[in-house]
């Protein structure tokens, strides 16, 4: 029987959470890292029990972990005890340095972008939100990092390259969110290895179709009223999240600061498909594993109220890819909910029916074993939740 | 022998019990023994002061025979009974956060 296997990031420390394929009882692993901000923990398609994690402190600053074994034991990439005495003599230790770049041969000038007070400000690294493993070379791993930029190793992690081209792309405009300007999500395209769509709060989509060597905004349609002077413009929209389903890697859905949205043409142009949603507004969205029509959200009250409409935790699901949407509550609290879920902390499994996860503010990581139609708490306890990432393994 | 001791949560990273014991080359500054202790344990590069400017995280403070060397010259010696392995280099993280 296949077993799912969890990653849950928190501010405290990761979990890895198994259950065989019934996704009735849970083992609870962890907290490794405790105390460090575990950012986005995943695995790599190509080798499941290859996974990177990002772990963060305001007193260390950034770390990366890789574990070769499921999660059971975890080293930053090139100082396993084998590699303090190998061959090529110490490592270097850079597997945490995310270095912009401004060589004249692939990089950049380290250029400015927009500041909360209207200046300009340098790009500063801080921390690394998203890793997102090559769909087949479990050495190759893409980092999304704050100040938005995008970095790629492809020795396992032990070093990283910034592909500078995207900064490029009016990046003075870009500029933080309240959570920093972040680049929060990238998606590789099954079909196509040369594409990449990536997405910054508060900047918006960008797609490569080089390998991400240049890169041109993907954020024709949306409308962003309340944040923008100019609620068209070609970039500086709070993206929060974009999903696709790999099938179909032209179709896009994306929940915006405000608004639901997607796209048929792979992100040439985007229309809103909120629908008859109690609120627009939210971080995470998914599609479900089987059908692509089908795709999923957490409706939140409001950007100034982090948490859902009337104390009620609802996901909603759409079967018609927007516009109509149904609220799923069986077994998730209906009074009293005051969480929020954050735009990494949802993910689908592979089985079938569909599972799906997501973790909260508040702790609490709940599962659906049947596509969204009743829930369980996986467990409820935690630190605050900041990613959810599911492995089905055979 | 220099004694550096570090915090709970770097001596995690670097799987290590108790103090750090180093040998160092030459003059015993921040920047010697910092260099020692990150060729021993290169998972703790960066963590401590930045990759490439080596400045100190802002967070994290050097202190030594019950002064506050943070904002000393990263080259300037360290006091004898640094030196002499009489008294540990203590890097502490600063009380801050909830």
């Amino acid at each position: 029987m296949s077993t799912v296997r969890l990653l849950v990031g928190t501010r405290k420390g990761a979990f890895i959470l198994t259950s065989d394929g019934k996704r009735k009882q849970w083992d609870v692993n962890g907290p490794h890292f405790g105390g460090w901000e575990m950012y986005h923990l995943k695995g790599s398609p190509a080798d499941p029990n290859r996974l990177y994690a990002s772990q963060t402190s305001s007193w260390f600053g950034q770390v990366i972990q890789r574990s070769d074994d499921g999660g059971k034991t975890w080293n930053a990439p090139g100082t396993k005890p084998e590699d303090l005495m190998g061959p090529d003599g110490m490592p270097k230790g850079v597997s945490n340095m995310f270095l912009y770049d401004t060589s004249a041969e692939t990089g950049r000038p380290l250029t400015t972008h927009q500041w909360y007070d209207g200046t300009q400000k340098p790009w500063e690294f801080k921390r690394v939100w998203h890793l997102e493993p090559s769909l087949t070379d479990p050495d190759t791993v893409y980092a999304g990092v704050e100040d938005a930029a995008l970095f790629r190793s492809t020795d396992g992690g032990r070093s990283w390259h910034e592909l500078a081209g995207l900064r490029e792309v009016k990046g003075n405009l870009w500029q933080p969110g309240a959570g920093g300007m972040c680049l929060h999500t990238i998606m590789l395209d099954r079909k196509n290895p040369q594409r990449i769509f990536i997405a910054i709060s508060a900047a918006g989509v960008f797609r490569t179709d080089d390998g991400g060597k240049t890169w041109r905004p993907a954020n024709k349609g949306l409308k962003s009223q309340y944040e923008l002077p100019d609620p068209d413009a070609e970039v500086g929209h709070c993206v929060h999240r974009i999903a696709m389903h790999p099938s179909r890697p032209n179709v896009l859905f994306m929940q915006k600061h405000w608004d639901v949205l997607r796209s048929d043409d792979a992100g040439e142009s985007w229309h809103e498909i909120s629908g008859n949603l109690p609120t627009d507004f939210g971080f995470p969205i998914d599609v479900h594993a089987h059908e692509p029509e089908t795709i999923y959200v957490v409706p939140i009250k409001s950007d100034s109220e982090h948490f859902p409409p009337d104390g009620k935790l609802r996901v909603y699901r759409s079967r018609t890819g927007g516009n109509e949407w149904e609220a799923l509550t069986n077994g998730l609290p209906q009074r009293d909910c005051y969480v929020n879920v954050l735009r990494d902390a949802m993910a689908v499994d592979s089985l079938d029916p569909c599972g799906l996860y997501f973790g909260t503010t508040g702790g609490q990581v709940y599962g659906s074993a049947n596509g969204g139609d009743s829930w369980a708490p996986i467990v409820r306890d935690l630190p605050a939740v900041y990613s959810v990432e599911v492995q089905t393994l055979p | 022998m220099i004694r550096v001791v570090l915090p709970a949560h770097l001596r995690t990273l670097a799987r290590i019990d108790g103090e750090v014991k180093l040998d160092v080359e030459g003059q015993v500054t921040q920047r010697s023994v910092l260099d020692a202790l990150e060729s021993r344990y290169p998972m703790l590069r960066g963590t401590i002061r930045d990759h490439v400017t080596q400045k100190r995280r802002p967070f994290l403070r050097f202190f030594a025979c019950e002064q506050d060397l943070s904002h000393e010259s990263p080259d300037a010696p360290l006091p004898d009974a640094i030196a002499t392995g009489t008294e540990p280099l203590l890097i502490v993280g600063a009380i801050a956060g909830g």
